[in-house]
């Protein structure tokens, strides 16, 4: 099993994503879009990415994940640069043989991808102001929950 | 021995550019020390690196900690705690 990782500005296709995880002996696949909230006047997400590190990075998730349960198939696809309202950011997608193996892989990879990966989200509101967005406690305890 | 140098998010704003190759002295032979030396040139760098609870560090594209040696290394890259998903 080799896991398929992307970094680009491109949109891409859940539904083209998930219906490929379904070949290889699957039993079944779970999938997590990430999308950008429109929330308090926001109107973009600009996604930097540390290019040389990033593919690599998510690659590295990606091979814990595959150590950890036994899967037929893993995607990992992130969008980086400018990004509206609505428009999806991430994309991870675990195809197994029995369903908790998927699923969990699944959560495991999104929690931690938000912490172990090298990509900065930058909000741009209506009214001109910008701001980095801070690593928020929550997302490191969630990925802390999967240490065992 | 010359180092790339990448900065980040807010790091390459405060710095004012994505990166630049250093050739730090002898005695900078860890990340801390690397920081503390880019620290102590003023302006933009001491506004970056003076916290530096709020960096975080990648050296030859794996991420790292402050005590990480730089013998034979090529690349560091300075950034704040990552954001994506």
């Amino acid at each position: 099993m080799t896991p398929d990782i992307r970094v680009h500005a491109d949109d891409f296709d859940p539904v083209t994503e998930a219906a490929r995880l379904e070949s290889g002996g699957a039993g079944g696949v779970a999938t997590f879009t990430g999308i950008v909230r429109g929330e308090n006047g926001l109107v973009a997400l600009e996604l930097e990415h540390y290019p040389a590190m990033s593919e690599r990075a998510l690659a590295g998730i990606a091979d814990r994940a595959a150590k950890r349960w036994t899967l037929t198939a893993l995607t990992i696809v992130h969008r980086v640069g400018r990004l509206g309202p609505g428009a999806r950011i991430v994309f991870v997608g675990a195809a197994s043989k029995h369903r908790a193996d998927a699923i969990e892989a699944m959560h495991f990879v999104i929690d931690w991808l938000k912490t172990d990966a090298p990509f900065w989200k930058r909000e741009q509101f209506g009214d001109g102001r910008s701001q980095w967005v801070e690593l928020r406690d929550t997302d490191v305890a969630a990925k802390d929950r999967w240490e065992s | 021995m010359a180092i790339e140098l990448l900065y980040f998010a807010w790091v390459r704003e405060a710095v004012g550019r994505d990166g630049e190759t250093v050739d730090p002295p002898a005695d900078v032979d860890t990340v801390a020390a690397l920081v503390d030396w880019l620290e102590s040139r003023g302006g933009g760098y001491a506004e970056a690196f003076a916290d530096r609870s709020r960096l975080r560090v990648a050296v030859d594209q794996e991420f790292t900690g402050f005590d990480a040696s730089l013998a034979d290394v090529h690349e560091v890259a300075l950034f704040p705690p990552v954001t994506g998903g």
